[in-house]
This record gives C-alpha cells, sequence and structure tokens, in this order.
C-alpha cells in the first residue's frame, strides 16, 4: 500500500472513531456527565469510572464524549458555513468579475489580513462567547479562505469552452455557475473543508481552553483541559485523556486531508 | 527593484486603513453608548462628557473616525477600564514579553526544521522522510497548550529540572528569566518545527523536480553542492513567506502558552481585556496585532527577492 493509502485508512479510522464516539455522545455516555459526585472525586481510572472523574467526581469518559460532540457540531457547522457562504461569493465573484468582484474581494482581504484566530477573538468580544458566536467567528475567518480558492478556481474556468458553450446556448448565469462551473470547484473544496473541519476543532478547543468558548459546566475538550491545570500533580488523566482526544482527532483529520488531496490532486502527489 | 518596493508599500497601506475601519466599525456594533462602554461602571456624567469631546463621539462616524485616526497618529488609543493605565505603553510592554517566547521559537524551528526537511525531500519516500515526515505532522497535530502541560509535568512536576511556570524580568534576573522561558519557547519550537518541517520538504521536492537541478546533477556537481548551492535558495522561498505568517498568528494565538505558563504576554492582555469587558485595550489589541502582522509580511515579501531574485525582476 502506497503512503497515501496509509494516509487514507488511518486518518479515515481516526475521524469515524471521533465520528461514532460524537453521535454517541449526543444520545447516551455511561454517567451524566454534569451530575457531580464528591465521593468519588478526583478517583483515578478504575472499573466504575474507565478513565477517572474530575474534581467534582463527574465521570471523565461521559464528559469527553459529550465534549466529542460539541466539537464535532461546532465544527462541522463551521464548516458548511464557511463552505457555503464561501463557495456563493468566491464563484459570484470569479464568475461576474467587475464591481461585484472587487468589493467581494476587497472585503475578504480584510478578513484574511487579521492573523489567525485575532478576527475571530474581536468578533466574541462584540457578539458574546457563545456556540453559536464561535460558529459564527470561525465560518467568517475560514470562508475567506474558501472564497480565495472558489474564486481562482471559477477564473480558470470561466474561459474554457464548455462555459462559453453555456453561455452560447442561451443559459442564465445562475444556471451556469451552478450546472457547469459548481461541480469543478468540488475537488479543492473537498480539500479545502477537510483543513477547516482541523482548525476549527483545534480553534474551538484553544477558544475553550482560554475560556471563550462553550460555557462551563457544559464539557469540552479545551475547557476539561483547561480546569485540569489545578490538578496537574494529583490527577494527571485529567491533562492525558481531552489532549489526546483533541490530538488524534487532528491527527486523523490532518492524514485524511492529506490522503484526499493527493487523490483529488495528482499534482500533489509527487511533493507528498 | 525600486518599482518592487513600491508595490509592495502601496499594496499594504490600503490594507492597514481598512484593518483600521474594521476595528473601528467592530468596536462601535456593540449595543450601547461608546463613551459608557470605554469608561465602565466608573462612568459619570462629567466623564461621559469628557470622553464624548475627545473622541468626537457626538459627532458623525466618519468625523469620528477622522478623530480616532489623528489620535491613533498621536500614539493615543484610550486608557484601560480596568487599569486607567494608556493603552498603547501597556500593548507594548506585553508586546515585548511575547516577543521573547515567540521569536526565539520561529528562529530554532527555522535553524532546525529547515535543513531537516531538505533532508526528508532528498530522502523524498525513503524511512528517514517517512519518520521524519510522520513525527511532523504528530508535532502539529498536538495542540500547543497540551504541549505546554506536557512539557510541565515532565520538566516541571516530574523530573523538576524548570519552575512550573511564572515570568521574571530579564533587568531583574537574567537567570531567572531565561529560566521560566524555557519551556514556553520549547513547546513553541516543537509544534512550529512540525509546521516547517513540512514547508520546507514539499517545496524543496518542488525545486529538485526543476530541469536546472537535473542539470546540476548531470555535470556530476556533488549533491551536497546541489542541495546548498543551488536547491536551498529557491526552497526556502516559500518557508520564509511561511515565517511571516506563523510569526503574525503566533502574536494572537500566543495566548494559550502564555495561559499555560502564567506569562503576561499580549495575547494574554486582549484575552483578559475580552473578560472584562475592557474595549479600548481590545480595540487596541485588535489594532496593533494586525498592523503587525501586516508589517511583518510586507518586510517578509520586501526581502523576498534575497532568495528569489525573479520576485523583483517581474
Amino acid at each position: 500500500m502506497n503512503k497515501s493509502g496509509i494516509n487514507l485508512y488511518i486518518g479515515g479510522l481516526l475521524v469515524g472513531v471521533l465520528l461514532v464516539v460524537a453521535l454517541i455522545g449526543m444520545v447516551w455516555t455511561p454517567h451524566d456527565p454534569l451530575a457531580m459526585n464528591f465521593a468519588a472525586r478526583l478517583a483515578a481510572p478504575g472499573a466504575a469510572h474507565w478513565l477517572g472523574t474530575d474534581e467534582f467526581g463527574r465521570d471523565q469518559l461521559s464528559r469527553l464524549m459529550q465534549g466529542a460532540a460539541t466539537s464535532v457540531k461546532i465544527s462541522a457547522l463551521t464548516v458548511i458555513f464557511a463552505v457555503v457562504s464561501g463557495t456563493v461569493f468566491g464563484v459570484t465573484s470569479g464568475f461576474l468579475r467587475g464591481w461585484v468582484d472587487r468589493v467581494i474581494m476587497a472585503v475578504n482581504d480584510v478578513l484574511l489580513a487579521f492573523p489567525g484566530l485575532l478576527f475571530a477573538l474581536g468578533l466574541l468580544a462584540v457578539i458574546g462567547a457563545t456556540e453559536y458566536g464561535i460558529i459564527l467567528s470561525l465560518g467568517l475567518i475560514y470562508m475567506s479562505s474558501v472564497v480565495r480558492v472558489v474564486r481562482g478556481t471559477v477564473l480558470g474556468l470561466r474561459t474554457r469552452e464548455f462555459v462559453e458553450a453555456s453561455a452560447v446556448m442561451g443559459n442564465a448565469s445562475l444556471f451556469t455557475m451552478w450546472r457547469h462551473i459548481l461541480p469543478n470547484c468540488v475537488a479543492p473544496l473537498t480539500v479545502l473543508a477537510t483543513s477547516i473541519c482541523g482548525w476549527s476543532i483545534l480553534a474551538e478547543s484553544s477558544l475553550s481552553f482560554l475560556g471563550l468558548g462553550v460555557a462551563p459546566p457544559a464539557p469540552t475538550w479545551g475547557n476539561m483541559l483547561a480546569s485540569s491545570r489545578g490538578f496537574l500533580d494529583q490527577a494527571v488523566w485529567l491533562v492525558v485523556f481531552p489532549g489526546l482526544s483533541i490530538s488524534l482527532s487532528l491527527l486523523g483529520i490532518n492524514l485524511l486531508g492529506d490522503a484526499l488531496r493527493d487523490l483529488l490532486d495528482p499534482r500533489m502527489r509527487k511533493r507528498a | 527593484m525600486f518599482r518592487f518596493v513600491l508595490g509592495r508599500l502601496t499594496m499594504a497601506i490600503p490594507t492597514l486603513v481598512l484593518v483600521a475601519i474594521t476595528v473601528f466599525v467592530l468596536i462601535r456594533l456593540i449595543p450601547g453608548d461608546p463613551a459608557a462602554l470605554m469608561l465602565g461602571d466608573a462612568s459619570d456624567a462629567q466623564g461621559l462628557a469628557a470622553l464624548r469631546e475627545r473622541f468626537g463621539l457626538d459627532r458623525s462616524i466618519p468625523e469620528q473616525f477622522a478623530i480616532w485616526v489623528s489620535l491613533l497618529f498621536q500614539g493615543d488609543l484610550g486608557r484601560s477600564i480596568a487599569t486607567g493605565h494608556e493603552v498603547l505603553p501597556s500593548i507594548i510592554d506585553r508586546f515585548l514579553v511575547s516577543l521573547r517566547i515567540v521569536v526565539p521559537a520561529i528562529v530554532l524551528g527555522t535553524l532546525v526544521a529547515v535543513p531537516l526537511g531538505m533532508f526528508a525531500a532528498w530522502k523524498q519516500n525513503g524511512l528517514r522522510d517517512v519518520t521524519l515526515v510522520s513525527c511532523a505532522t504528530l508535532l502539529l497535530s498536538i495542540p500547543t497548550f497540551w504541549m505546554g502541560m506536557l512539557l510541565l509535568l515532565l520538566f516541571g512536576l516530574h523530573l523538576r529540572w524548570v519552575p512550573i511556570v511564572g515570568y521574571a524580568d530579564f533587568s531583574e534576573d537574567p537567570k531567572r528569566a531565561f529560566v521560566y522561558l524555557v519551556l514556553p519557547v520549547l513547546t513553541l519550537f516543537l509544534h512550529e518545527l512540525g509546521v516547517i518541517l513540512r514547508m520546507a520538504r514539499a517545496s524543496t521536492l518542488e525545486v529538485l523536480s526543476l530541469d536546472y537541478i537535473t542539470h546540476a546533477r548531470a555535470k556530476g556537481l556533488p549533491e551536497h553542492v546541489v542541495m546548498w548551492k543551488h536547491a536551498f535558495r529557491n526552497a526556502f522561498g516559500p518557508t520564509w513567506t511561511l515565517l511571516g505568517l506563523i510569526l503574525g498568528n503566533l502574536l494572537a494565538g500566543v495566548a494559550v502558552i502564555e495561559t499555560v505558563f502564567t506569562i503576561p504576554g499580549l495575547g494574554r492582555l486582549l484575552v483578559d481585556a475580552i473578560f472584562a469587558r475592557d474595549y479600548p485595550v481590545i480595540q487596541g489589541c485588535l489594532l496593533f496585532i494586525a498592523a503587525i502582522y501586516i508589517l511583518v509580511n510586507l518586510m517578509v515579501d520586501l526581502l523576498y527577492p534575497f532568495f528569489d531574485p525573479r520576485i523583483a525582476a517581474r
């Protein structure tokens, strides 16, 4: 098996496990993730609590499962928001050109002028650190990358014969964009959407770690790690498992992204 | 070359203006009286009137923007609601603290990752390449805050080689200041190592596939001459661009490392200001970090022809 195949299998497996755990976590957990039990405070991993308990005696496995559900939900909604809005603006900008293109790209360039999470932090300061605030702010910053990629692809396509033929046949611009241009954007978008998925899981965990994510007591991997800082010397499992969950998810998404890039973009195959 | 520099400068100025407008608008999107927001709980009628007068808050939005920009040019970003201190000096103090973590991490990361990335490309698909790429992918899959906590556990709590958390100023106690910075710098270094190595490897592979490299090899040049004399400068270009982006991203992203190691840096200042709803500080930090990001990338662009003279010639 070649390297892309190995990446695809390992990445697919890790992402599959993440999705299964998240889906189960949405409907069932071994214990109530919010139920406190001071008798079992900071209990080490064992038969009663497989991954131990936290400083309030809450079952860590249940909290990790619900944290996975939160991460996947935020990540999925961020990807949908970024890809849908970025595709609409990117296709419109690249296909129509003129003043529409200039306005869209000027706004997009402003979003790209802010480094990393900075714009998201600024927006969260204004709209408040809620689940939908995070999705909106992350979606907006990742949308700018989608706009650039889609616009670039469309610019390369708009002078091709099949697009001109569609115009000659009298098809409306909207029909040509939907029927002939959009399908050609699927490959680069798939690779980018995988990356956005990883970025948003990392960004959501980072914001939660900073206290700007989903508010406690609702568990997220980031806020679980943040609260474990006070118990580094007493309960190492509180540090290990949430971090491992984030890292394995990111590793799976990175490997899957690499494999998809190799499969969908043959030029990259040699470089990878 | 002059046209190249002028072109890059004229591209940076509109971006800076647009960023300033965005930050100005962003803070004014918050519902309520901006003067009351800027003064916080301590606002009284007299204070509110004075602030409205100073920032022209009772005038039209374009006039307010003009006043804000003129104050900006005088270095006046207002005063912090929480501390009462002037915003700009506080930001600069915290920025210098963040730089002490970010710059050594990036310099060390580049010095180690670029040769390793080139080596991996040279040995493409061999065991050493696969090992290096796997390690790099693993490193960039570990969030910096978790990496920091693991290093704290190992070197701070278990081995007791370094103090757990804290910060000291170099002017007061250089030795202690150095020791406190070891783990934060190591954390960022390990993360950036993965990012830079992958980029250095990818760009080297691209260069190694070009005809002039085949020609150099066909001439019988030794491999180390081909790699360092012919491939390095061209391969380093994309990595150089990446370094500018990393530096800018870290100024906002370093907040998590500063939180793990309780370092009073710029990222932490911004996050604390968001908690305290300290809008003058939030506005100042957003503007300062975005401006530094644009300036760093401008510097990167201007120095790019050093690695690839074709860029200036185009």
